[in-house]
């Protein structure tokens, strides 16, 4: 047996002793008398007084106890000893006293008074080893002992006994649950401690005491957000489950309105038109009732301290921040979890296992959040089969229109797999794709015949139970399929695919007129051969067929039924006998044998496909309760969100100093309050309620950028978002003193860009030439290039437009202003006071100072973009928008707020002839990452009507699309905004010392050269500088040398540096260097600005 | 939270216990039995089991189970972590982590689980702390522990766990000072039968082993930051730090650790730096196969692919192969029905290649797949990612320390499909 090797081990230990006789006893053999004897020899050794003989013996009883032997009847010998000198000694023993203290009360209690002298005990250690021991003998009359030595140890001056002091709390607790309120006093206390050591320790035993006692959390709650980072990774798991059901009881759900959107959205999707518009009044009606939602600071304060967790090495804790940002963060910020969860898939089988219940569960909910790591999910041969199934759920989830060709060919490879579990599976998971996606649906089906002819049976057992569930959707196009399968009954020997043929010929009989009585036929020479289940589908298909063919198959209807009336299991005799009555008719029968064929042959909806993780969200995730979709003992139900939140001021502390700001910050808000409301009642409902959650979010874009500073440093973070609130709310009041002085101008400015580009393009020739020396040169160039195409003409205006920004626009309001005056309502988030461009663009410099690679000495400051050729592209073709159109742009202008934003300018005409309500952004679908500022919601768009937005969105530095809906009021559109990627960049400006500088430190992979032909009407200068700035956002730098050109950008989320050089050598030859680190950036560059000169 | 632990081995002997609240019988096992049982393959035993009065977690690793018994609501993953850690300390103490290692040093494993949880609550989980509190054993300690009669329990008081590092041991003293980063790097991908990449990914980790007296503060910064897509670090770096200037900036425990583990964003394409040509052949009618594989060099960036090896899992209907390498060593396992192929180092002038036939099964039709072929490898001296560690500066001590910095490339989880 495996025992032997250890039992070698023992054997040389006690042989050395000079008794090995013993020793070679097994465990199993001769037992009583050897045991008895050997014990004996135990207890002599123990009771020696030399220490090596001590530990000799103490090593070995705790072998047999780890071996799981029984040591117990060695007690008193051991207990003796507890006050050896030996440290080792007693720590065996201590060991030993634990394991079997409970068995052994009477005895234990010699041991207490030696480790109440332990409490004493100058030395920290070792108080806190003997409350360890103490509060772990489970011997109930020592109770009271262990409540004092508690009591005493919660107020210790070292934080180790004070932790050790939270760990006993719940071992008390279970040995005398009527201690409780004493406890919940200790744990009150030990919660307002301030050290990371204790806090852990603390929630937990709060989590197995009084999980109820949520009003303990309140005051504590700023403190354990605070100091979370710093605990140790076990309590930081406990603290972060916690305070998520907290977070669900106090604040409002970040998603209220969404919440609603969503719903409606999903209904839309797959309920009939009637629901549809019924629902849009419902939501209509909700929207009216909505309230501007603000999160509160408290809220945020979570989400900002628990988000770094995510790069935790420990995947519980990962796992807990992800479930807390899915149970908490507002939808748009839960996106940044998946990346984490991901790479928890590269570890240990047993994670993966965990991990994907929980995508699994997510990804039903979030879809998009985990589409662009569809990858990660696919499946190797070397997988574990649980994992191969968790897997596929989860690409069937992810599986939509514009993937599921990808996951199909996935799907193929699969399921010519050997594992047999997992080719079933897979037919299974294709089943689901292709009820879900109607387009591929044919395809599927196609794919699952072809495996009708498959050689294992099993693969074939499965796909006939896929295929009748196609079917039931749309039966009359598949009578081919139908009796293709019948013929397979004479093959298929798994009942239940045997059964799913016969109830799909009984169902759709008329489709099959000839070949379902030939089936029954064949079916009734089996019957007493054929498994239970399929011999009901017989039944089935016999009752049908009398019903509908009543002349050829009488006979063997009857014959069926006869045959099934002695059957041996209850269920078919029952069966038959109903059926009998129903069908046949007789002068018994009453009047449900005229309904028999409404009863038999009523259309019977298709069945859904469903994961079987839906709605498995309402437990919490990650839990084990959510794993096994069943309550476990102890599971805290996640309360749903409240209301009306609760009172934040529960929170506020009296002194501390930490929290000191937030509250100050919080009654300042409270304050000005009342500054909102007045402003509200000027400028109407809409802006405020959109301008609300948008000073939220900036405090969010704030929050990241300053929640870099370390837990001490809080204070100042907090102040800065102080601060930046402050200001945002000092441009408001800038915006609202002045109502139609400011912001007509910067709406105006970009409302007249594009009305300009179609009506008025003889006014940007003469404007033009008022230019700056700056811009001079693109001008020229916009303005020559003007002729050359309609295309090209909203260029030149653009010029105009960046100059009005310089120079302080006010001659040009002009006659437009009084078509716009009616659009102002919907004024987007203050774009920007007007002269800020420079202003806007330091400040992004020293926003991005902290990201650039640069030493210090260069600092490249970023240039106010240049404004070269914009283009516009389609977002939505006023065919598929039913009449409304959208186009975007990119108006290279920094995005106010957010300097890592690229600024994209949609333009909205409604071409309908009714009004279109509620415009806004919905259910963005972005890859990890990536961040959209939505533009603040069109209350309405009269017919005929233009408005003009600007939305910023962050790429990431990647040409991906960002993909969300444009809802109306009626509607939901699918559109994407795909970057070009020289628009991922902003122009900086840098000195060509500073540029070489540069350059050298961007060689060898970060360098891409090409070669290129210019052609004829590009070999001016001011035109390969136009074109290059027209194919990306880039600033040029001076440049001593004659032909050559550079440029220098930085993009936009990262601030790596972009440089170009073009070198014009003779003729028509010339080579273009591209040096980023950024190599993607760099190649699809090279390619753009290539394209763009070769034009 | 954990109640007990059972170790159980391959033959389903239970022979470790450890219960760190009452006493759970081990006929609760049972229960791990009948899962065991029905799941064909040891990896295939459900992670958590649930029983009419407890669940029951486990781990399989080193061809042991750990399983954990616990009683009430816990986040799985956490039990499953812990156990993980369980297993990495006693690797770390034993060297090897094998059932044999363990019955050997009983006494140690049980007090070093005995530290690792209080009343089923993590306690100490840092090896760093562990080894302080409980020696581990070394060949020098044991003849000495036999003479004179000591054990392996620390006679100081540690004091680890009441430092603010409390991954790091204190009075470090060395006489040789080193630093030794390995930046090692994985690459996960799936080829396609026509030899396009499906998906691939750069996994990579730096393991550090630090041999440093004192308590060093260390700063490693790296050439390019940015291709770290998605990192998660060892507790002790300063994650603000790296937030802000992208620079890792840590006290390093004592000894060997990992030090960050990162992914590399997929927008970078991943170099793959070896192809396999393959022809693998099921005639219907034959009862004969042809199998040829060619393995050879593709993005090395003029290194050597070295430690070469193919492994692929045959489908059942073969009943033997004879195949020639035209260099190093191949095994087929008739009854696993495994082939794997050492092939060592690919000599790019001569491509190293498997030829030879496969003896099917008679009477049966051929197999509907085609194996997948697993591949591994190793590239010294490179990180495919392009990542290069600038330098590695060490504040708070006087000392010069000795530093190193290693790349490798690996294969990791590496298939092609045919």
């Amino acid at each position: 047996m495996a025992a032997s090797p250890a039992y070698g081990e023992e054997k040389g230990g006690s042989s050395s002793l000079g008794e090995p006789e013993y020793g070679h006893d097994p465990a199993s053999g001769g037992i009583f008398a050897s045991d008895y004897k050997r014990h004996d020899d135990l207890k002599e050794m123990l009771d020696s007084n030399k220490d090596s003989l001590k530990l000799e013996a103490m090593k070995r009883i705790v072998a047999m106890i780890a071996w799981g032997k029984n040591a117990s009847d060695l007690f008193p010998a051991v207990v003796k000893n507890v006050a050896c000198k030996n440290i080792e000694v007693k720590k065996l023993v201590y060991v030993y006293l634990v394991r079997y203290a409970e068995e052994q009360q009477d005895l234990a209690l010699l041991s207490i008074s030696t480790f109440q002298r332990g409490l004493k005990d100058p030395n920290q250690l070792i108080r806190a080893s003997a409350l360890r021991v103490l509060s772990s003998i489970r011997v109930p009359i020592i109770v009271p002992i262990m409540m004092l030595a508690i009591k005493e140890a919660a107020s210790d001056m070292s934080p180790y006994v004070r932790k050790t002091a939270a760990h006993a709390i719940p071992k008390l607790y279970s040995l005398d649950s009527d201690q409780k309120d004493q406890l919940i006093e200790v744990i009150e206390k030990l919660l307002a401690d301030k050290t990371t050591l204790v806090a852990g320790s603390v929630v937990m035993a709060f989590e197995e005491v009084c999980p109820e006692r949520i009003d303990l959390i309140h005051k504590n709650y700023r403190k354990l957000c605070n100091l979370l980072i710093d605990v140790e990774e076990w309590g930081q798991v406990v603290i972060i489950n916690m305070l998520t059901r907290y977070a669900r009881t106090q604040f409002l759900s970040p998603n209220q309105n969404e919440s609603l959107l969503e719903e409606s959205a999903e209904k839309a999707f797959y309920g009939s038109e009637e629901e549809d518009t019924k629902d849009a009044k419902a939501e209509a009606a909700s929207l009216a009732k909505r309230k501007p939602y603000v999160m509160d600071p408290d809220h945020r304060l979570l989400l900002r301290n628990t988000k770094p967790l995510l790069q935790s090495r420990n995947a519980a804790v990962v796992m807990a921040v992800a479930q807390l940002y899915f149970h908490l963060a507002p939808k748009a910020e839960v996106g940044v979890i998946a990346k984490a969860l991901v790479r928890l898939l590269r570890s240990h089988s047993e994670v993966q296992y965990v991990v994907l219940q929980n995508v699994a569960t997510m990804s039903i909910k979030r879809r998009g959040m985990f589409e662009p790591y569809l990858k990660s999910f696919y499946i190797r041969s070397t997988d574990p089969t649980q994992i191969k199934i968790l897997k596929l759920e989860v690409l069937t989830n992810l599986a939509n229109e514009t993937n599921i060709s990808t996951i199909l060919r996935e799907f193929q490879t699969y399921i010519r797999s050997m594992d047999k579990d997992f080719v079933a599976a897979t037919i299974q998971a294709i089943g689901r794709c292709a009820t879900n996606i109607g387009k591929v649906r044919d395809t599927c089906l196609n794919g699952l015949v072809q495996l009708l002819s498959n050689r294992d049976e099993l693969v074939v057992a499965e796909s006939v139970v896929v295929i009748k569930k196609l079917l039931q959707m749309q039966p009359a196009q598949h009578s081919e399929i139908i009796k293709h399968m019948a013929k397979l009954t004479d093959n298929i020997q798994v009942p239940m695919a045997r059964a799913s043929i016969l109830w799909l010929i009984g169902e759709y009989c008329e489709h099959v007129p000839k070949i379902a009585p030939d089936v029954l036929r064949k079916m009734a020479k089996s019957f007493t051969n054929e498994e239970d289940i399929v011999k009901l589908q017989v039944i089935n298909l016999a009752a049908k067929l009398y019903l509908t063919n009543s002349k050829q198959s009488k006979l063997l209807t009857q014959y069926v039924l006869n045959l099934a009336k002695y059957d041996q299991n209850y269920d078919i005799r029952d069966r038959a006998r109903f059926i009998r009555q129903l069908i046949v008719p007789t002068e018994k029968s009453g009047a449900l044998n005229k309904y028999a064929k409404k009863l038999f042959l009523a259309q019977k909806p298709a069945p859904i496909l469903e994961s079987s993780f839906k709605d498995r969200d309402h437990f919490q995730l990650g839990s084990l309760s959510h794993l096994l979709n069943a309550k476990a003992v102890g599971y805290q139900e996640l309360p749903d969100w409240p209301d009306e939140a609760p009172d934040p001021s529960v929170r506020n502390v009296e002194v501390p100093e930490w929290t000191k700001c937030t509250s100050r910050e919080k009654r300042k808000d409270k304050v000005e309050k009342p500054f909102y409301s007045d402003s509200e009642g000027e400028s109407g409902p809409t802006e405020s309620a959109d301008s609300e959650p948008e000073s939220d979010s900036e405090e969010s874009g704030s929050s990241s950028s300053s929640g870099t500073s370390s837990s001490s440093s809080e204070e100042q973070s907090e102040d800065k978002e102080g601060e930046e609130e402050e200001e945002e709310k000092r441009k408001k009041k800038k915006e609202k003193g002045g109502p139609r002085k400011a912001s007509p101008r910067s709406v105006g400015s970009e409302e007249e860009e594009e009305a300009e580009g179609k009506k008025v393009k003889k006014a940007a020739g003469p404007q033009g030439k008022k230019g700056h020396a700056e811009t001079s040169s693109e001008e020229a160039s916009a303005s020559e290039s003007s002729s050359s195409g309609s295309d090209s003409g909203t260029e030149a205006p653009t010029v105009v437009e960046a100059k009005r920004r310089k120079v302080i626009p006010s001659s040009k309001a002009g006659p437009k202003e009084i078509s716009l005056l009616d659009l102002d309502d919907f004024t987007p988030p203050p774009p920007q006071p007007v002269p800020s461009s420079s202003i806007i663009s330091t400040s992004l410099v020293t926003d991005l100072e902290g990201l650039t690679l640069t030493d210090t000495s260069l600092a490249p400051a970023l240039l106010s973009p240049a404004f070269g050729a914009v283009r516009t592209y389609e977002l939505l073709h006023r065919m598929a928008g039913e009449g409304l159109s959208v186009e975007y742009c990119f108006s290279r202008r920094p995005f106010p707020g957010d300097p890592h934003m690229v600024a994209v300018q949609i333009q909205i005409s409604n071409n309908t002839d009714a009004e279109v309500k509620s415009l806004r952004v919905s259910e963005p679908k972005l890859l990890a990452g990536m961040r959209i500022q939505e533009f603040p919601e069109i209350e309405s768009l009269a017919p005929g009507d233009t408005a003009s937005v600007v939305m910023g969105i962050d790429f990431c530095d990647s040409t991906q699309a960002a993909n969300f809906q444009l809802c109306t009021h009626t509607r939901h559109f699918y559109v994407s905004i795909q970057p070009p990627v020289g628009e991922l960049m902003a122009p900086v400006f840098m000195s060509e010392n500073e540029f070489r500088k540069e350059q050298g430190k961007l060689t060898g992979m970060s360098e891409i050269t090409e070669k290129l032909t210019l052609p004829e009407k590009c070999r001016s200068d001011h035109a390969i500088v136009q074109q290059v700035t027209s194919a990306a956002n880039v600033g040029r730098v001076p440049c001593g040398a004659d032909n050559e050109y550079r440029f220098a950008a930085k993009t936009v989320t990262s601030g790596s540096l972009v440089l170009i050089t073009l070198e014009w050598r003779e003729g028509a030859a010339a080579q273009l260097t591209v040096n980023s680190e950024k190599m993607v950036i760099g190649t699809m560059l090279v390619k753009d600005i290539i394209q763009a000169l070769a034009q | 939270m954990i109640h007990s632990l059972f170790l159980i081995n391959a033959s389903g002997d239970i022979f470790l216990e450890k219960h760190w609240k009452s006493v759970v019988s081990r006929s609760v096992c049972d229960y791990f039995f009948e899962a065991q049982e029905r799941a064909s393959e040891a990896e295939n035993v459900p992670p958590v089991i649930s029983t009419p009065h407890h669940y029951l977690l486990s781990v399989y690793r080193h061809k042991i189970f750990f399983v954990a018994v616990i009683q009430t609501e816990v986040p799985p993953l956490f039990v499953i972590e812990f156990l993980h850690r369980v297993v990495d300390t006693f690797q770390d103490y034993f060297g090897v982590c094998s059932e044999v290692m363990i019955k050997d040093n009983v006494v140690v494993v049980y007090e070093v689980l005995e530290e690792m949880l209080d009343n089923g609550f993590p306690l100490a989980t840092e090896s760093n702390i562990l080894k302080e509190l409980i020696k581990p054993p070394t060949i020098l300690r044991t003849v000495v522990n036999t003479i004179t009669g000591s054990t392996n329990v620390g006679d100081q008081l540690p004091t680890g766990q009441l430092s603010v590092v409390p991954w790091r041991r204190t009075g470090v003293k060395y006489t040789n000072n080193e630093a030794y980063f390995d930046v090692i790097e994985e690459i996960d991908a799936i080829i396609d039968k026509s030899g396009s990449t499906i998906t691939a990914e750069i996994q990579g980790v730096i393991d550090a082993c630090v041999k440093l007296t004192g308590m060093p503060d260390l700063t490693l910064s790296f050439m390019n930051p940015r291709l770290l897509d998605d990192v998660s670090f060892h507790p002790c770096v300063r994650f603000k730090r790296w937030e802000s200037e992208r620079i890792l900036s840590f006290i390093p425990p004592d000894g060997n650790f990992r030090l960050l583990s990162y992914h590399v964003s997929a927008q970078n394409l991943v170099a793959i730096p070896v192809y396999v040509k393959h022809n693998i052949n099921f005639r219907d009618s034959s009862s004969l196969g042809r199998f040829e594989i060619t393995v050879g060099p593709k993005q090395t960036m003029g290194k050597t692919v070295e430690g070469v090896m193919v492994t692929s899992q045959m489908p059942k209907g073969v009943l033997n192969m004879s195949l020639t390498p035209s260099q190093g060593t191949h095994i087929f396992d008739p009854v696993t029905k495994l082939l794997t192929w050492d092939v060592g180092k690919i000599n790019p002038q001569k491509l190293p290649s498997l030829k030879g036939s496969m003896n099917l099964q008679a009477g049966t039709s051929k197999p509907d797949e085609n194996p997948t072929i697993n591949l591994q490898f190793k590239i010294q001296q490179l990180a495919i990612s392009g990542l290069k560690v600038n330098r590695l500066d060490m504040y708070g001590e006087k000392y010069k320390p000795f530093k190193g910095i290693k790349y490798m490339t690996k294969a990791g989880k590496f298939q092609v499909r045919t």
